[in-house]
């Protein structure tokens, strides 16, 4: 993925999420938003059967 | 009479409990040890000399009795204390209000007689693994000031390996007992994800925060461990079950006990000390083989998201509105993880119930499972990289590389540490509500001195 595709990301993003990035972030966030979703990419490729559930932890 | 700074928890509740020693003076050595060393260690934020030496009264008059009376303990910084604002390392959160109630956990160590003494230091929000903090400055190393204590319970590791306090609580969310333990020479407990209640602390990621001691000795957790057991109904994720006390099986041996050795992504990525540490442990457990756990690097990465995401959803409030007052080592990713796609993270959490599931069928073969606990010994303070395998990483997010895997699902584990030069430690990995296996085996390896919380070489 090129910085450009994740810049535009993080922007669209930012806007949404009501996010304020001054410049010098910029390059942080988007070094850990690459990590996150090479970790990301490696999750989703794990094939799961549909009715996998998930695993949070909540008692009513 | 045995110095008192470097006596175990245990033993200083004898010598209270005996009258050879009064909890006031317990308390006043622990609170000038403090003012003498702590400006170096900088492990403590506040000290709560008042109510520590009102508490200490209260035992001496009778007030107050149990397994650890007279005990001096602390806390990371994001417990709550009592008129204390809970900061949990953060600059933003020393604005709130002060704390009307202290936190479940300091509630039951003091019911049990132990006298809090004061809040630790911490990285911002636990969102770290270094100990080094932006505002109150790092916590430094006893075994070599120049170098990091690990965290995210940086003050935890330092004022217990210091000789400052015999016990101290820390947070767990992806290693952050321990990783301190390890770099800081202790053992260090995170219990079963849900058994103790994480009531009245400032969370991180509530799929994954755990709470725990960090002691001198196996004893002082076990000890720790049994006063904090029970239900609470102020964690929703806290388990309702009853108390497994510990203290009773310590030193039952390991006898019937099938012990194995984590091979593949455990014996990868990681400097010589580390694997020379569990080395040590195999030889002294006479442990003969390896096991392979399943899809490890992935549930690293499972992990790493769900930390990431639920930390931004915890924090977006504040990132929205005074993200210049974070730390930038954590305001920077937790952005970023503000960002992740949900279709990740969804997958994530199914992917813990698979992982889960498939550990457990592992733990059918195996009672227990050791491993390193951090790729290295301590870093240098403010030291960004290191190369693991040729590739050069941040020190930051990869210390945790073999903490992580574990505390994804829940399970119990102990610390112990290897004495050396610099100590590090090895993880004891047990079955879920299974503490009592992993702190036999850990006294075991106590009793015979291949785990050892050493003192550091300057305070001999």
């Amino acid at each position: 993925m090129t910085d450009a595709t994740l810049d535009a990301f993080i922007d669209a993003s930012a806007a949404l999420l009501g996010l304020t990035i001054e410049p010098a972030w910029r390059a942080p966030v988007r070094a850990n938003l690459a990590v996150s979703l090479r970790m990301g990419a490696l999750v989703l490729d794990f094939p799961l059967h549909d009715d996998a559930e998930p695993a949070p932890v909540f008692v009513a | 009479m045995t110095d008192i700074h470097w006596d175990s928890a245990a033993g200083i509740a004898a010598s209270v409990a005996a009258g050879t020693i009064t909890a006031r003076a317990v308390i006043e050595a622990t609170l000038g040890r403090i003012a003498e060393r702590d400006g170096v260690l900088n492990a403590f934020t506040d000290v709560t000399w008042a109510r520590a030496l009102a508490r200490a009264d209260a035992i001496d008059a009778g007030a107050v009795s149990g397994p650890l009376a007279g005990v001096p303990f602390a806390v990371k910084n994001l417990f709550d204390v009592a008129e204390l604002p809970t900061r949990a390392g953060s600059a933003i959160n020393r604005e709130r209000a002060p704390a009307e109630r202290d936190s479940v956990l300091i509630e039951r160590l003091e019911r049990a007689g132990a006298v809090l003494v004061g809040a630790l230091n911490m990285g911002e929000y636990a969102y770290d693994f270094t100990g080094e903090n932006l505002h109150d400055g790092p916590s430094r190393n006893p075994h070599d000031t120049t170098r990091m204590t690990g965290g995210s319970s940086g003050g935890s590791g330092g004022a217990v390996a210091g000789g400052l306090v015999p016990l101290a609580l820390g947070s767990d969310t992806n290693g952050s007992i321990r990783v301190p333990a390890s770099l800081c020479g202790l053992f260090g407990l995170k219990p079963t994800f849900g058994r103790l209640p994480r009531s009245g602390s400032f969370p991180f990621v509530s799929s994954l925060d755990h709470l725990g001691p960090l002691a001198r000795s196996v004893r002082d957790l076990a000890l720790a461990y049994d006063a904090m057991q029970g239900h609470d109904v102020g964690d929703p994720a806290c388990a309702d079950r009853p108390a497994d006390p510990v203290t009773p099986t310590l030193d039952s041996g390991l006898s019937g006990l099938r012990i194995a050795r984590a091979g593949g992504y455990f014996r990868a990525n990681q400097m010589p000390e580390a694997t020379a540490a569990v080395d040590r442990i195999a030889a002294a457990l006479d442990i003969r083989r390896d096991i392979e756990l399943p899809e490890v690097a992935r549930a690293r990465a499972a992990a790493y998201l769900i930390t990431t995401a639920e930390g931004a959803a915890l924090h977006l409030k504040r990132l929205r509105s005074r993200a210049a007052d974070f730390d930038p080592d954590v305001r920077d990713r937790l952005i970023a993880g503000a960002m992740i796609p949900a279709p990740m993270l969804i997958q994530a959490q199914k992917f813990r119930r698979w992982y889960r599931d498939a550990m457990l069928r592992l733990f059918e073969g195996v009672d227990a499972i050791i491993a390193p606990a951090t790729p290295c010994s301590a870093p240098l303070l403010g030291q960004k990289t290191f190369v693991l395998d040729g590739v050069e990483l941040p020190v930051r997010a990869n210390m945790g590389i073999f903490t992580q895997p574990i505390s994804f699902i829940g399970l119990p584990v102990v610390a112990v540490p290897v004495a050396g030069t610099m100590p590090i430690a090895v993880q004891i990995i047990a079955p879920p509500w299974r503490e009592d296996i992993a702190l036999r085996i850990a006294r075991y390896l106590e009793s015979t001195g291949a785990a050892t919380a050493q003192r550091p070489a300057d305070q001999e």
